[in-house]
């Protein structure tokens, strides 16, 4: 199952490998990764594939969650579906 | 491959305009629980409701953090208690509202629609028995929701049901008076009521469905108010267009959620209920789309046609963007779970008139209003007979949520909580209606040719 993960903070050294690292952890891999710093803020999305994740999703949602607010940021993750069902006929 | 702004605009839509998945609605079938014994009539209501929700608000939470949508409300709707109970021995049905909220508790679900009686062209006994437990019924539990379709376009309106179900109202009232009348928020009257609505408080599973069935009501009045912003000073065919975009995102939504929920509860998937339902949260409200249409205050002249338009544009957006739509569909206006209907009330500008106006061409009816405590029964049914008639002439449900609250008189105001929010009281005709509504009997069925 594919699902998207954006994440948001403040820009500092080590955003990328710190969210790749808890990913890859879970043993979720990362299919494309889309970034942009705009006024000090960092933005990342990334389309991932969770199905050999150790995980449940609900329960991968909660641990990035938690993830994001040791470091400092913000992550969510969801599943593609949403986007897809919202922007695509 | 999604680009960024898709997926910003959904959590865009999400954090800042208050989409979100409004209810999940379970419809169960209790027909095969009937028992001339009504405690064990409440044994397997008990039992069956338990057995088939078990697991909707463990389902429901699952997919709140898969999709990072909220899913406001889990639900459960019920075949019509008054057929249900028909074959008991018991004059009063309360017990079985009871076994109904403790069934809801179980499952965790914040309301159970269905203590309801379908009466539009006569009452049977138990129908009676039904509509006279309502009042206590209301006042000893806590989830349940009850409804009663006095009126139909096919059979007319049952005036001897409007008569009593004004004092049903009344009475309710009064028995849920430290509440505030809060019994009241969770009775509904109808004409041409919908079997398959998974909102409260008027849901309930009809005889034409399925043994177990998964229905979904969306919402989204935030998205489409911010929408609208970018059309200022547009005709309204683009005013349309935009709604219509927007409404079709919105159900898309529901309809995603609807199809994963039934999967993964093994239940049919009923339909989307594609309705704009406000909440008293600021940014979430019906009418204040309508004000952004170039309306000073809603309920000002032009409203009646701004709704009109927001109405058909709501479906027709979603209608495509669901397999099966059904429900009450459309915008609701409950005026206390509506921040821009509470203002509108409280300046004067938005009356019970005006209110009943724009329930001819938008979903549902009088809803969520507060009106003085004194105000006599057959005054409530007075109320109900207007609304229903608009419904029975007109094709559509409308419906009659009315608050006689206790001890305010107009200019005071009703502190609901939660989602039901606060309701300023509204002003009534002090001119009687009581020789109108004792005369009891019913309001033919109207011609459905020679429409003028």
């Amino acid at each position: 199952m594919k699902a998207i993960v954006t994440v948001v903070g403040k820009d500092r050294v080590g955003i990328i490998a710190g969210v790749c690292s808890a990913l890859a952890a879970y043993r979720v891999n990362v299919l494309d990764i889309s970034q942009t710093v705009m006024q000090g803020y960092f933005t990342m999305m990334m389309a991932v594939d969770t199905s050999e994740c150790t995980l449940p999703l609900g329960e991968l949602c909660s641990a990035m969650e938690e993830t994001g607010m040791e470091m400092g940021l913000s992550i969510r993750v969801q599943r593609e579906d949403i986007f897809e069902a919202m922007h695509r006929v | 491959m999604l680009n960024q702004n898709d997926i910003l605009q959904t959590q865009d839509m999400i954090d800042k305009r208050h989409l979100d998945i409004r209810t999940i609605t379970m419809g169960i079938s209790l027909l095969d629980c009937c028992d001339p014994d009504i405690e064990r009539c409440c044994e397997k209501i008990y039992r069956k409701i338990t057995r088939c929700a078990r697991d909707l608000v463990q389902v429901g939470q699952d997919l709140e953090r898969e999709f990072g949508i909220p899913i406001v409300n889990k639900r459960i709707s019920v075949t019509p208690i008054a057929l249900v109970a028909g074959a008991c021995q018991a004059d009063s049905y309360v017990a079985i509202a009871k076994t109904l909220d403790a069934a809801a508790k179980q499952c965790g679900v914040n309301f159970i629609g269905g203590f309801s009686a379908l009466v539009q062209k006569g009452c049977t006994e138990g129908d009676w028995k039904l509509i006279r437990s309502i009042p206590e019924a209301m006042a000893s539990t806590e989830r349940v929701c009850a409804s009663v379709n006095v009126a139909s376009t096919k059979a007319g309106i049952n005036m001897d049901a409007v008569a009593e179900m004004g004092r049903i109202v009344k009475r309710t009232a009064e028995l849920t008076a430290d509440n505030q009348g809060l019994g009241c928020a969770k009775l509904v009257v109808f004409a041409n009521a919908v079997e398959d609505n998974p909102f409260m408080a008027g849901a309930f599973h009809g005889v034409g469905e399925p043994e177990c069935v998964l229905n979904v009501g969306v919402s989204g009045p935030g998205v489409v108010y911010h929408a609208l912003q970018n059309a200022k000073g547009q005709p309204f065919d683009v005013v349309a267009e935009t709604v219509k975009k927007t409404a079709f995102r919105i159900t898309r939504m529901g309809q995603l959620v609807g199809q994963e929920a039934s999967k993964r509860l093994h239940v049919p998937f009923g339909i989307v209920d594609l309705s704009l339902a406000p909440t008293p949260a600021a940014g979430d409200s019906v009418a204040r789309i309508l004000e952004e249409m170039g309306l000073q205050v809603c309920g000002t002249h032009g409203t009646t046609a701004a709704l009109a338009l927001l109405n058909d544009a709501v479906k027709k957006g979603g209608v495509m963007a669901s397999n099966h739509v059904g429900g009450l569909s459309g915008a609701f206006i409950p005026v206390s779970e509506d921040e821009g209907m509470i203002a509108a009330a409280e300046s004067g500008t938005l009356t019970l008139s005006k209110l009943e106006a724009m329930t001819c061409v938008c979903s549902v009816g009088l809803d969520m209003v507060a009106i003085p405590g004194d105000t006599s029964a057959q005054t409530i049914s007075a109320i109900i007979a207007d609304e229903a008639a608009i419904g029975m002439v007109n094709s559509k449900t409308t419906a009659v949520r009315i608050l006689p609250a206790p001890g305010k008189s107009v200019g005071d105001r009703v502190e609901l909580g939660g989602l039901l929010g606060s309701a300023p009281v509204m002003p009534v005709h002090e001119e009687s209606a009581d020789a109108f509504v004792a005369r009891g009997g019913r309001i033919p069925a109207p011609l459905q040719s020679l429409k003028n």
